[in-house]
C-alpha cells in the first residue's frame, strides 16, 4: 500500500512467444472492443439522448461510484494487510447507513435539521462513522483475530458467516421493513456551474467522498501509523521484529476501513433514501468489484475502480446496449458492470492500476 | 467364513428388499397425485366412481382427486400463504386478517370447527411460493389454501397446490398468466384448481390506459416493470390497451426489484419524451423510482402512476408519492363491508392497511361455502371430495363483500370495478387515498 501505484506488477510480455492462447486472447479483446465501439456509435449517432443527458448519466455514475470507492477502500486495505476478502464489509456499511437513518430521523424532528443542515449532516456522518468503526473492530476481534495464521480460506468463510450474522442481527433489532430517510430540504434541487446542472446531494456526496479519500491517503502516507500499516502490509514478521505492534496495526486498518464504510453509509442515505437490513449486500459486492477493478490492495486503485464501475453501470446500458436496441436494457446494468470488470481484467489482469502487493507470500 | 459371508449377503439382500419396498410405496403414492393433477377436471361429473384411494376407506364414492376425511371432533383445515414479511408485508398481512375474520364469521362446517392450520410466508417471490406451498400440502388434511399475495409466488404455488388435488384461492394475484387473458386464451401458468377473487390485470391495465388517455389526455407514456409476472402482465395489458386507444408507448423498459439507482433509466424515459410513467412495481424499487423521478432533468412535468402493488400504507405516506395516481380494486361499499371493517378495527387496532382484505375475506368465505356444500357426513366423520369441491367452486355464485363472484372456466371469479385514485397533499393515509376516487371502470365499461 504505497503511493507507488505506477510500480505495478505489469507482466513483461514483449519477448514472449506467440501462443494459440495469446492469439485467442487478442482476438477476444479486439472483438469486445469492436462490439462496444460499434454499439456506442449506433447509440450516439441515433441522437436519442442529448449531450446534457449523457453528462447527467456521467455525474450519476460518479456519485454512485464515489460511494463504491469509499466502501472499496475497506476491502482493499484489509486485503493489502491480511490477504483475505472481508465479505462482512458490506454489512459494516449497512450498519453505518442504519445508524445514519436513526440519527437523521431523530434530528429531523428538531429545528436543527432545517436551521443548520451542515451541522446536522456532520452529526449524522460522525454517528455513522463511529458505529461502523465499532462494528468493524468488534468483527475483527471476535471473528478474525482468533484465526490469525490459519489458512487464508478460513477467515474468508468466516467473513461470510459474519456477514450473515450482522445482517440478521440488524433484522432482529430493527425489523425487516424498509426505512425511508428523512428529506433534507437544502440538499434538494440543483447547483449550476456555468451551464453544468448538478444535483446538490450529488455534489455533497462526491465532495465528501473526495475529502475522506484525501484524508485517508495522507493518513497512510504521512503518519507513523500509516507507515506501520504499510510495513505490516509488506511483511508482518519483519515489521514485528522492527517493533511494530502487528495486532494493533491490523485493528487500525479495520477501524479506518469501517470509518470509510460508515461515511459511505450516511452518503448512500442521501442519494438513495431507503434502506433495509439487506441493503449492504449489493453495494458490498459492487465495492468488492471496484476494488478488483482498480487492482486489489491498491488504495488509489480502489478509488479509481469505484468511480469507473459507477460510470460503467450508469452510462454502459444506455451507451452500448441501447445501440443494439436490446429491450429493457436498464435491467441489465449489473450485467454491464460485471462485463466491464471482465473486460478490464482481460486487458489488464491485475486491475486498472495493478495489484499492489509486496512479494507474494506463501 | 463362508457361512458368515452368506449371512452378510442375506442381510444385505433383506435390507435392499426393504428399501425397494419402501421406495415402491413412495413412488406409488406420488403417481396417484401426479396423475390426479394432470387430468382434466372437466372430463368428469365428479363423484360417480367408487373410491380407489387407500386413504379414504369409506363407502362414500370419490372423484378422481380423492377425498379428505375429517375425523370426529377434528377441525377442517385450511391454510394461508401470503406475503407477511419484508416490504410487501402489508399486502399479505391485510389478507391474513381478512381470512381470520372470515373463519370466525363462517363458524362450523357440520359440527367441525374450521382451523387456519398454516400461515406461511410467500415472500412475494417464486421461492417463497414454492416452499410455502410444499410445506402446506405436506399436511394431507389441508383442503384449501388462501393465497398467494403476489403473482410471482402464485405461479409455483398454483402448480404445487393443484397438483396435490387441493384448491388455491387468491385474493390478490392479478396476473393474466395465472388464469386467462379474459378473451378465451388460457394463461401459460393456469392449472385447474386455481381460483381468484381479485381482478385480472387485463382489466386493470385497460382501466389505467383508459384513464390516462381519456381523463388525463396524455398520448405518449412510458411503462416500467421489474420482471415479475404481476408487473409484466400489467404493463403489457396497459400497453396493449393504450395503443388500441390510439396512444403511443414512448418506452417500455424494466428495472430489477432490488435496484436502487433509477436515474439512468429515468434519463432514458425523459429522452423518450414521456408524459407519464406507469410503473406497477413494488417497494422499495417504487420508492426510488418516484423519488429520483423528481430530480431527473426533463421529468419535471411527467405524471407518475402506480398500481395496486404500491397502494399500501407504507407507500402513500412517502413525500415523493404526492400527486401520484394509482389504479386498484374498488373499495367495497355497503353495510356488510362497514361491518367487516368494524370487526377488522376491533380485532387489529387499525383500519385496513392495503387493498385486498375484502378479497381475501371473500376467497375464504367462498372456499368455506363450497366445502360446506360438498362435505358429506359419514357418521361423525366429514368427507370432502376434492373434485366435487372444484366443480362446486366453478358452479357457485357467491355474494361477497367485493360483489357477486362467479368463477369462469379459468378460475377468474371477480366481476371487478377498478378505481383510479390520486394521492394529493390532502390525503393523510391509505384509507383517504383510496377514497379519493377520480374514476371507476367496470369490466363491462372496458369491453370484457
Amino acid at each position: 500500500m504505497t503511493q507507488a501505484a505506477t510500480v505495478d506488477a505489469r507482466p513483461t510480455r514483449g519477448a514472449s512467444r506467440i501462443t494459440p492462447v495469446s492469439i485467442f486472447l487478442w482476438a477476444l479483446r479486439i472483438a469486445a472492443l469492436a462490439v462496444i465501439l460499434y454499439g456506442s456509435y449506433l447509440s450516439i449517432s441515433s441522437g436519442r439522448l442529448t449531450g446534457s443527458q449523457w453528462r447527467d448519466l456521467l455525474v450519476f455514475g460518479i456519485s454512485t461510484g464515489s460511494v463504491y470507492s469509499l466502501i472499496a477502500l475497506g476491502y482493499t486495505m484489509v486485503y493489502g494487510v491480511l490477504r483475505f476478502i472481508n465479505f462482512a464489509h458490506g454489512e459494516v456499511f449497512m450498519v453505518g447507513a442504519m445508524m445514519a437513518f436513526y440519527v437523521a430521523n431523530a434530528l429531523a424532528t428538531t429545528s436543527l435539521w432545517t436551521a443548520n443542515p451542515i451541522v446536522s449532516l456532520l452529526v449524522v456522518l460522525v454517528a455513522a462513522m463511529v458505529t461502523s468503526t465499532a462494528v468493524a473492530v468488534i468483527v475483527e476481534r471476535i471473528a478474525y483475530r482468533p484465526l490469525r495464521g490459519a489458512p487464508r480460506l478460513i477467515p474468508l468463510i468466516t467473513s461470510i458467516g459474519a456477514s450473515f450474522t450482522i445482517q440478521y442481527l440488524v433484522r432482529g433489532l430493527v425489523g425487516p421493513s424498509t426505512k425511508a430517510f428523512p428529506r433534507m430540504e437544502p440538499l434538494r434541487g440543483t447547483f449550476e456551474f456555468g451551464g453544468f446542472v448538478i444535483l446538490r446531494s450529488q455534489v455533497v456526496v462526491i465532495f465528501a467522498a473526495l475529502v475522506m479519500m484525501l484524508m485517508l491517503y495522507l493518513f497512510v502516507e504521512r503518519t507513523r501509523t500509516g507507515k506501520s500499516m504499510r510495513a505490516v502490509s509488506e511483511d508482518p514478521e519483519t515489521a514485528a521484529l522492527m517493533g511494530i505492534d502487528v495486532d494493533r496495526t491490523i485493528v487500525t486498518v479495520f477501524a479506518v476501513g469501517g470509518a470509510m464504510a460508515g461515511v459511505a453509509g450516511a452518503l448512500w442515505g442521501l442519494v438513495f433514501p431507503s434502506l433495509n437490513f439487506f441493503s449492504g449486500f449489493l453495494p458490498g459486492i459492487k465495492a468488492f468489484t471496484s476494488a478488483v477493478l482498480g487492482g486489489i490492495g491498491n488504495i488509489v486503485g480502489a478509488m479509481l475502480g469505484g468511480a469507473s464501475l459507477g460510470v460503467f453501470e450508469s452510462v454502459g446500458p444506455s451507451l452500448v446496449l441501447a445501440g443494439y436496441e436490446i429491450p429493457a436494457f436498464s435491467q441489465l446494468k449489473d450485467v454491464v458492470a460485471y462485463s466491464a470488470l471482465v473486460l478490464v481484467l482481460i486487458f489488464r489482469p491485475t486491475g486498472i492500476l495493478g495489484e499492489r502487493l509486496a512479494q507474494e507470500r506463501g | 467364513m463362508k457361512t458368515k459371508r452368506g449371512l452378510k449377503l442375506l442381510a444385505l439382500l433383506a435390507v435392499l428388499a426393504l428399501v425397494v419396498a419402501a421406495c415402491g410405496g413412495g413412488e406409488g403414492g406420488e403417481d396417484t397425485t401426479t396423475t390426479a393433477g394432470a387430468e382434466e377436471p372437466t372430463t368428469t361429473a365428479g363423484g360417480e366412481e367408487p373410491t380407489t384411494t387407500a386413504a379414504s376407506g369409506t363407502t362414500v364414492p370419490a372423484g378422481e382427486l380423492g377425498v379428505i376425511e375429517v375425523g370426529a371432533g377434528e377441525p377442517v383445515k385450511i391454510a394461508s400463504l401470503q406475503s407477511i414479511s419484508g416490504d410487501t408485508a402489508s399486502l399479505g398481512t391485510d389478507q391474513v386478517r381478512g381470512t381470520e375474520i372470515a373463519i370466525a364469521d363462517f363458524g362450523d362446517i357440520q359440527g367441525h370447527a374450521v382451523e387456519l392450520a398454516f400461515s406461511e410466508d410467500d415472500t412475494c417471490g417464486a421461492e417463497g411460493g414454492q416452499a410455502g406451498a410444499t410445506r402446506i400440502i405436506a399436511d394431507p388434511q389441508v383442503v384449501a389454501v388462501i393465497g398467494t399475495s403476489c403473482s410471482g409466488a402464485g405461479v409455483p404455488a398454483s402448480n404445487v397446490v393443484t397438483s396435490a388435488g387441493r384448491v388455491l384461492i387468491s385474493g390478490s394475484n392479478t396476473s393474466p398468466v395465472l388464469t386467462s387473458d379474459l378473451v378465451g386464451n388460457e394463461g401459460p401458468e393456469h392449472h385447474p384448481g386455481y381460483f381468484r377473487t381479485a381482478h385480472n390485470d387485463a382489466i386493470q391495465g385497460a382501466a389505467a390506459a383508459r384513464f390516462v388517455y381519456d381523463e388525463l389526455g396524455l398520448t405518449n407514456v412510458a411503462t416500467v416493470n421489474d420482471g415479475d409476472p404481476y408487473t409484466q402482465g400489467l404493463t403489457s395489458a396497459f400497453e396493449a390497451s393504450f395503443e388500441e386507444l390510439g396512444g403511443t408507448i414512448a418506452i417500455s423498459t424494466a428495472v430489477t426489484a432490488d435496484q436502487t439507482d433509477m436515474r439512468p433509466v429515468l434519463t432514458e424515459i425523459a429522452a423518450a419524451g414521456s408524459e407519464l410513467i406507469f410503473f406497477p412495481i413494488f417497494q422499495p424499487a417504487g420508492d426510488f423510482l418516484a423519488e429520483q423521478a423528481l430530480e431527473v432533468a426533463g421529468l419535471e412535468e411527467t405524471v407518475l402512476m402506480g398500481a395496486d402493488g404500491l397502494l399500501s400504507d407504507t407507500y402513500v405516506v412517502l413525500p415523493q408519492t404526492e400527486n401520484m395516481y394509482f389504479s386498484g380494486p374498488q373499495t367495497p361499499i355497503g353495510d356488510t363491508y362497514d361491518e367487516f371493517v368494524g370487526k377488522y378495527e376491533a380485532e387489529y387496532g387499525e383500519a385496513p392497511i392495503q387493498a385486498f382484505h375484502a378479497h381475501a375475506y371473500d376467497a375464504t368465505m367462498m372456499a368455506l361455502t363450497a366445502i360446506s356444500n360438498v362435505a358429506q357426513a359419514d357418521g361423525d366423520n366429514l368427507v370432502i371430495d376434492l373434485q366435487a369441491l372444484r366443480d362446486e367452486l366453478h358452479s357457485l355464485t357467491f355474494e361477497g363483500l367485493t360483489g357477486t363472484l362467479s368463477c369462469d372456466e379459468f378460475g377468474d371469479c371477480a366481476a371487478p370495478n377498478i378505481d383510479i385514485v390520486q394521492n394529493t397533499a390532502a390525503e393523510a393515509d391509505i384509507a383517504a387515498v383510496r377514497a379519493n376516487v377520480l374514476a371507476t371502470y367496470s369490466a363491462a365499461d372496458l369491453g370484457f
